[in-house]
């Protein structure tokens, strides 16, 4: 698998410059072994001995886990961004007829407030949507493509053995409840949460299809009900990623900078589940 | 899945790692307004030339059965500008011009004399609302043959009464169901819907189909800032369903 091999490379990586019995330098504690990175510090003059060898601070092991391949960090930004732009600019295109009813008696239904939308009028709104949903499409592409081929997709894929651990892991972080055991990178109510995610995306692209081009894939709109319900599935798809959205945010939140700098930097330090 | 690794290590992987993700960056360009309006004209480019390429010339938009049409009143009427520019239909003619052999005015009867059909198709609105209507004419492709056009030209360009101005391309303007409409509801075009000859496309967007046509042009090259109304303020061209 992909996804091991990865984790393969980057141990070699690790213990490749591992450090070697060497003599002690002058140099102030914390200083850095001489390695390919730092070839400086092998300027100094040695120490006479006999000096008792001092194990450096440096070498001593830290647990950590590369927990997003590149794929996946770049995918996740890049969707990040283009979800932003399409829900605001998508709610600009909404207030050009806020209902799903007919057209004449027209109801509003929701007044989206100007503040929270992006495109200044439908046409400029249109703009960021037609641009943005290409890089939508895209990470979403390359993302399910490296989950499925890499079998990282087992990680976070929720199945039905998941669904005993939903309630326990809600009742904890709603509750108070006591913490269940960690037994893999995700819970299983993240796992609801990303599998549903990729759902609401799942939808948004086909009912997007539908809804750019009702004509060209006529089957398809038949099959989601015909292109007047499903601007209506588009926006619950939109109001799926809403729900979705706040407690991803909390969440990242609630586990800190080492949690969301693995989102940056793929390498998550103290991961709290074991090996 | 978890390893055993120096700090110092773990620290150069993660900037090493981090490093990698500079190219996400380069989406920020996007804040700039001075930047985002050229790159959304490119954004909006390519989704035309991807329409374009997904245009099947000769499938067919989805056609409803009577019961299914909305009733008259229940049409909505949509102008730019005004509802009524108050054509002469007595001494109306269409201006034919550009890549045709047989260049000129032609008048209703002309038009109303090549072979009429009647169709219920979805129109739909760039604003997100949908009507089923009834739409009678003449398939463009006919009137194209009337006048000699060469339909192997880029273009069909319109001018309507009340100034507002269209561009199709001619796959769209060949396509079976695009109609000059001079009916709805089975009654002459009334002077809101665009008395008395219109674009009707079912699959176009409502904006590309012109009211109260005046000239049509057939043509290769579009005028920058001359493309169509709407679309020279930031609509897609291509506008297709």
């Amino acid at each position: 698998m992909a996804h091991e091999n990865n984790n393969q490379e980057a141990k070699e990586q690790i213990h490749d410059p591992a450090p070697t019995p060497e003599p002690l330098r002058a140099k102030p504690p914390g200083e850095v072994a001489p390695t390919e990175t730092n070839p400086d510090a092998v300027d100094s003059e040695p120490l006479p001995l006999p000096v008792p060898p001092v194990q450096p601070r440096e070498t001593e092991p830290v647990r950590a886990a590369y927990e997003h391949p590149l794929a996946i960090r770049v995918t996740h930004w890049v969707n990040a961004i283009a979800l932003f732009v399409l829900v605001t600019s998508g709610l600009r295109i909404f207030r050009a007829f806020p209902s799903f009813g007919p057209k004449i008696p027209e109801k509003v239904l929701l007044d989206i407030p100007k503040a929270l939308t992006l495109g200044g009028w439908l046409g400029g709104a249109l703009q960021w949507h037609f641009t943005f949903m290409w890089f939508f499409v895209a990470s979403g592409l390359v993302y399910v493509a490296y989950q499925v081929i890499s079998g990282h997709y087992r990680t976070l894929l929720f199945t039905p053995s998941d669904v005993p651990g939903v309630w326990p892991m809600a009742r904890h972080y709603f509750l108070f409840g006591p913490k269940p055991p960690a037994t893999g990178q995700y819970n299983p109510l993240q796992k609801l949460a990303y599998t549903s995610a990729i759902g609401f995306g799942v939808l948004s692209l086909l009912t997007g299809i539908v809804l750019y081009k009702p004509a060209q894939f006529s089957g398809l709109a038949f099959l989601l009900g015909g292109f007047h319900l499903t601007r209506l599935w588009h926006f619950v798809a939109m109001c799926g990623f809403l729900a979705f959205i706040p407690g991803h945010l909390i969440m990242v939140v609630l586990h800190g900078w080492s949690n969301f700098y693995s989102m940056l930097s793929g390498w998550k330090r103290n991961p709290e589940y074991p090996a | 899945m978890i390893s055993q690794l120096p700090e110092k290590e773990l620290q150069r992987q993660s900037r090493r790692q981090l490093l990698k993700l500079a190219p996400v960056a380069a989406l920020g360009v996007f804040a700039f307004p001075k930047v985002n309006d050229r790159l959304l004209a490119a954004g909006v480019r390519f989704s035309d030339w991807a329409s374009g390429g997904l245009f099947r010339s000769q499938h067919l938009a989805q056609t409803f059965p009577d019961s299914e049409v909305v009733p008259f009143e229940k049409f909505p009427y949509n102008g730019y500008d005004v509802l009524d520019p108050e054509v002469d239909l007595e001494k109306w003619t269409l201006t034919v011009e550009g890549e045709v052999r047989r260049p000129g005015e032609y008048t209703l009867a002309q038009i109303q004399a090549l072979p009429k059909i009647s169709q219920n198709t979805r129109h739909v609105c760039v604003e997100g609302w949908d009507v089923v209507g009834s739409f009678g004419g003449t398939p463009i492709s006919n009137f194209l043959r009337l006048v000699g056009a060469d339909t192997g030209a880029r273009f069909l360009e319109v001018d309507c009464a009340d100034d507002y101005y269209e561009a199709i391309d001619m796959a769209s303007a060949l396509h079976p169901q695009s109609l000059l409409c001079y009916e709805m509801y089975g009654q002459p075009l009334d002077r809101k819907h665009g008395a008395p000859l219109r674009l009707q496309m079912p699959t176009k967007l409502g904006y590309k189909q012109a009211k109260y046509l005046d000239t049509i042009r057939v043509t290769n090259v579009l005028k920058p800032g001359k493309t169509g109304y709407w679309e020279d303020q930031g609509y897609s061209w291509f506008g297709g369903l």
